[in-house]
This record gives C-alpha cells, sequence and structure tokens, in this order.
C-alpha cells in the first residue's frame, strides 16, 4: 500500500513538473499549424541563434573533454600539492550563479574591465561576441566531463596502464589504447551533459552576449528575445527545438546503454560481487 | 632458450623507508622460483624492479646477457602477471591477449593464430569473445597469464598468482602452471606469502624478510634446515621452549629432557614442530592429555606438565592406533627439532635420545 502511494506520488510529481511543461511548450509550438510553426523555425534571426549555438557548443564541449581528461588524468595519477585544491575547484562553477560567471567575465573583459584596454587596442572583441559566450559558456560547463571521470579514474586505479607498460606499449600507446577507452562511459556522459548545459545555457551568456537579435542570440536568448516581443508561439516554436535536444540527449544516452548493455552488465555485475 | 636472471646489490627505499636492503639472488635458466615472505618484506618490490616497473637505488639487474637495469620494461623481455590480474576491462579475451602483438604490429593472421594457440593452451577456447567482468577468478587469471606470454617473454613474473582464488582453485591451477612451465621452460619467478604454495611448485624458494633475503634452497632443504628463528617460525608453528645444552644433552628449563645436540654448553631455545612431539601411553607418564581434536585427517593433541603445555600433531590414524584419549597419563618424545642459540650462531639439530628411541622400537 505504502509502495503504491510512494509510487504514484512520484508519477503525479513528474507528470506536473516534468510531462506537463513538456507538453504545453509543443502544443504551444504547435498552435498556429505545422506551417507557421516551420516558417519560424526558418526565420533567418532563428537559423543563426541555431548556428551560434551549435558553434559554441562545438567550441565548448571539446574543450571541456580534453581538460576532462587531463584533470583525471593527473588526479588520479599522481599525488601533488594543490591536488585536493584542484578538485574543489573543479566544482566551483556549480556553485556560482551563472549570472555572476558573465559578470566577472564583463568585469574582466569588458570596456572598463581589467584587460579591456590593452584588447581594444589590439582590436580584440570578447565581450558581445562569440569569444566571450564560448568563454562563458565553458566556464559554467566546467565540472561536467571532469566530475564524471575522475571518480571512476580514482576507482579504476593505475592496473592496466602498469599491465600495458609489462606489455611493451608506449605511453600514447597506453593513453589511446587503455587509459581513454576505460574511461569512455563516464566521458561519454559527461560530454552528453556538457552538450545539453553548453546548449542550454542562458544566465551567462545572457550577460555576455549583448542580445542583439540575430547576431549573438542563442537558442535560449532567441526564446527570450521572441517572448519579449510578443512572438508568443514563435518563442515556443524555438523552445520545443531545446525540448527536443533534451530528448534526443535522453535518447542518446538509453540508446548506448543498450548497444553496450553486454559489458555495461558485467561491469555492473562485478561492482555488486 | 632459457635465461637466467642476475640480480647484484640491490638497493630500493620509498620516502626513508628501506623496502630492498642490498638483496643479491640469481636465478638459474628455466628455474621455478618462488620469492616467499610475509607482507612487507620487500618480494614484490623486488618483482617489479626485474619487470622494469620501478627502478632500483643501487645495483644491477641482469637479465640473459645483457645489463636491463636502465631498459624500458618493454626491452626486458619479460613477462608479467598481477595480483588483481588487471585485465584490460574494455577487452574481450581474445583482444586482451592479442594485446602485446597488436602494439608490436603483427600481422592480423598471425595475431589469430597465435592467441588461439594460447587461448587453447589455457582451455578458453569457447571464452574467447566475453570480457573480463564475465569471468571466473580462476578463468581471469590464466587470462592474464597467457597474455603474458602473447609476446613470448623469455621471464615469467608472477605476482601472487593465486591469491585472490579459493582454494580449490588454487590447487588446480597450481598443478596447471607446474604442467605449463614443464612443457615451456621459462624462466619464472613468483611472489607468494603461502609457504605450502611455494614449496609444492617451486624447484627453489628464497625467504625474505624486512628486505634482506633469509635463505634460499630446495623447500626440502629449508624445512629441514631452517635458517634462522624468521624462517623457522615462518614455516609453521612450533613448540618453543628455553632449554640449556649441557654436554650435549639438551633439558628443557622446565624440566625434562629434549633429547641430544652437538652443540657448546650454554643456553639456547628450542623449536620443536608438532609431528616431533609424540605422545605415549604410560600409566606412570609425567604428562596429561588436555585436549584432543581431530580435523579431518589431522589428528592435535595437546599434552601439559607442570603447567607446560605442547602441542602435537599425527594423523588420526595413528591416534585412533594409539589409544590415547583425554584426561590419560603419558611419555613425551621428541623425535626432532632445531635448537637456536642465543649469539644467532647455525641452527643445530635436535636429536631424539637413545632411550627414548629404544622406547619407540618396542
Amino acid at each position: 500500500m505504502v509502495r503504491i502511494t510512494l509510487i504514484i506520488a512520484a508519477m503525479l510529481f513528474m507528470a506536473l513538473f516534468l510531462v506537463f511543461p513538456l507538453a504545453v511548450v509543443f502544443s504551444e509550438a504547435l498552435s498556429a499549424g505545422l506551417g507557421s510553426y516551420l516558417s519560424s523555425i526558418a526565420d533567418p534571426n532563428v537559423t543563426s541563434a541555431i548556428e551560434l549555438t551549435l558553434i559554441i557548443a562545438v567550441i565548448a564541449v571539446p574543450a571541456n573533454l580534453i581538460f576532462g581528461v587531463c584533470a583525471s588524468w593527473c588526479i588520479a595519477r599522481f599525488d601533488f600539492v594543490g591536488r585536493n585544491l584542484l578538485i574543489t575547484l573543479i566544482d566551483l562553477p556549480f556553485s556560482i550563479s551563472p549570472v555572476i560567471a558573465g559578470l566577472l567575465e564583463v568585469l574582466l573583459f569588458g570596456l572598463n574591465g581589467l584587460l579591456g584596454n590593452w584588447l581594444s587596442n589590439n582590436n580584440i572583441q570578447i565581450i558581445f561576441a562569440l569569444p566571450g559566450m564560448v568563454i562563458a559558456t565553458i566556464f559554467v560547463t566546467f565540472p561536467f566531463v571532469a566530475r564524471e571521470v575522475i571518480p571512476l579514474a580514482q576507482e579504476q586505479g593505475n592496473d592496466e596502464e602498469e599491465a600495458a607498460v609489462t606489455l611493451g606499449a608506449s605511453g600514447l600507446q597506453i593513453f589511446w589504447r587503455v587509459s581513454l577507452p576505460k574511461l569512455r562511459w563516464g566521458l561519454f556522459y559527461g560530454v552528453l551533459l556538457c552538450n545539453a548545459r553548453a546548449m542550454g545555457e542562458f544566465g551567462a551568456v545572457s550577460v555576455v552576449s549583448g542580445k542583439v537579435f540575430g547576431e549573438t542570440d542563442t537558442l535560449s536568448l532567441a526564446v527570450e528575445s521572441l517572448y519579449e516581443s510578443y512572438e508568443i508561439q514563435a518563442a515556443f516554436a524555438v523552445a520545443s527545438l531545446l525540448a527536443m535536444l533534451a530528448l534526443v540527449t535522453l535518447v542518446l544516452k538509453s540508446a548506448l546503454e543498450w548497444w553496450h548493455r553486454e559489458e555495461l552488465h558485467a561491469v555492473r555485475r562485478k561492482k555488486a560481487a | 632458450m632459457s635465461t637466467e636472471i642476475t640480480i647484484s646489490h640491490v638497493a630500493r627505499s620509498f620516502g626513508g623507508h628501506t623496502v630492498l636492503d642490498n638483496v643479491t639472488l640469481t636465478v638459474q635458466p628455466g628455474e621455478l622460483l618462488a620469492l616467499l615472505g610475509p607482507s612487507g618484506s620487500g618480494k614484490t618490490t623486488l618483482l617489479r624492479l626485474i619487470a622494469g616497473l620501478d627502478q632500483p637505488d643501487r645495483g644491477n639487474i641482469i637479465i640473459g646477457d645483457f645489463d636491463a637495469t636502465a631498459r624500458k620494461p618493454k626491452e626486458r623481455g619479460v613477462g608479467f602477471v598481477f595480483q588483481h590480474y588487471a585485465l584490460f576491462r574494455h577487452m574481450t579475451v581474445f583482444e586482451n591477449i592479442a594485446f602485446a602483438l597488436r602494439i608490436r604490429k603483427t600481422p592480423k593472421a598471425e595475431v589469430k593464430m597465435r592467441v588461439e594457440e594460447l587461448l587453447s593452451l589455457i582451455q578458453l577456447e569457447t571464452l574467447a569473445g566475453r570480457y573480463p567482468a564475465q569471468l571466473s577468478g580462476g578463468q581471469r587469471q590464466r587470462v592474464a597469464l597467457a597474455r603474458a606470454l602473447a609476446s613470448q617473454p623469455r621471464v615469467l613474473l608472477l605476482d601472487e598468482p593465486f591469491g585472490a582464488l579459493d582454494a580449490v582453485v588454487r590447487r588446480d591451477l597450481r598443478r596447471w602452471l607446474r604442467q605449463l612451465h614443464e612443457v615451456q621452460k621459462i624462466t619464472t619467478i613468483f611472489v607468494t606469502h603461502d609457504q605450502e604454495e611455494a614449496f609444492d611448485l617451486a624447484d627453489r624458494v628464497v625467504i625474505m624478510n624486512a628486505g634482506k633475503i633469509c635463505q634460499e634452497g630446495t623447500p626440502i632443504d629449508i624445512y629441514q634446515s631452517p635458517a634462522n628463528v624468521f624462517v623457522h617460525e615462518f614455516l609453521g608453528e612450533s613448540n618453543q621452549l628455553p632449554c640449556h645444552i649441557n654436554g650435549h644433552a639438551v633439558q628443557a628449563d622446565a624440566g625434562f629432557a629434549l633429547g641430544e645436540a652437538n652443540a657448546p654448553d650454554g643456553p639456547a631455545r628450542a623449536f620443536i614442530r608438532p609431528h616431533h612431539v609424540l605422545p605415549l601411553l604410560n600409566q606412570r607418564g609425567a604428562w596429561g592429555i588436555s585436549r584432543i581434536a581431530a580435523t579431518g585427517a589431522q589428528a592435535r593433541v595437546s599434552v601439559t606438565r607442570n603447567g607446560t603445555t605442547l602441542e602435537a600433531a599425527m594423523t588420526a590414524d595413528a591416534l585412533l592406533e594409539s589409544g590415547l584419549g583425554a584426561d590419560m597419563a603419558v611419555d613425551v618424545i621428541f623425535t626432532g627439532g632445531t635448537i637456536f642459540r642465543p649469539d644467532g650462531s647455525g641452527p643445530v639439530r635436535l636429536g631424539a635420545l637413545k632411550p627414548a628411541l629404544a622406547q619407540l622400537r618396542k
């Protein structure tokens, strides 16, 4: 009885806070018919927002991936001064409001900022342009890959690398054939989460973008721009793209788990034993 | 074909703590050698130094005809089997075994041939597509061995190869490894803390303690004449008795005769293994039986006299035949033992007293 009540409560909660809003997004987006849905997405301002969002993700996610692998490599393999500090610092973006992160960037790179003078003298624009938005996104998504990979690397230890050494592998061979593949599940989840966040990020990017619709608007910023100019249906159409991104992320994650279920089950069984 | 290993004056310390202290050892070509010692004795460190996983602070390691001390692991021709297998978890059994060949850019057809050959050697042909996590402990250990053998190493090093396995699998695998060694004759060193394992498997045993080699020799030599108190204690339990030697007669300080020993007069300690303590029924005997316990084929009898208790061991059959029972009075005869003198000079064998022997023959 208790079990059924709890299950129903959880389901109701999910419906109310997740399924219902999602349904609203799609029903509002399609409220004026499929034709006008497609035309609001085909709007040049919106396509430019899609493009910008993809560019940011394509830069930010690999940067994050490389950093995550490096960080987990040194944290799991070496004991150095400042190791714990590094682990703590990686989490910093989680505890700082994205808006503050954006503001920090303005204070640093903005016209009146610390480096502002030097940057404008050298004709480098960071704030209100793509570089600033990329930096803001990297900052916010900083912990995603590292947080997934570090515990995994620590748990797995160094044995397999040592085995590879005795089998005659060079440092690079060990990295590509042993260290990287054995972390691939963590890397994979990290990249998925990082990508979803990079594409959906609002606060930090909003501060540094300047929000020029059609130029420095990402998808999530475009939703706001459209909504504020009372283009409700178009705003929901763009929002539905972001919602679909979330769904695709989930489906991808499940699909990959399913494809590699044998290996995953084996690993889980081993953990349980 | 077989390779000799010479380790001379090797030392290694970690953060001021000496783990290996001037170790010198020669491993004969084709020999199966056990490094036996308690944990922390430096045996695994020595194995890692031979493999090149670690560098000695001082000393040389010569493998075959070249000085390997400064060489990288891959130049040493060494196969290493880790205590916890360290199989590549993201690779199938086949790919695990093929690893050493793949990184040497061996042609595909040759890799397939060699791996299949090794799979049949370890009798796991049907499991080539499995992942390590889907195998039992014994199977994983065999895969680890096949993986180490793939590149045809000149030397095989095994770190506690059976440590994580249950007793039955351990015994099977031990026998299998012995057979494999008979066929392949690769110079092999294995590390263990299990005396039975070392004695059962190895041609020669090296006993280590606190970073030093205490004794090396064949299992029988070491068991019959342990070099010092540590080795004697490490090789199994014994009754320890303070005693005095007086004109070759050894008298326990507790007030009974132990036997004869060819040693100068003075105080000493006698170490007597339980199977060298023989209780004999005698209604006027000075000893009493305080406890009898039979554990399968073996039986243990505790005998007490004036507060001194000794442990005796015999086969369960011998116990039945002897007619011994709880609280009976007995005589005790010592059929062997080892005397260690406080100055640390070489151990002396304890011989049974002649009258006692005569009594035995009756």
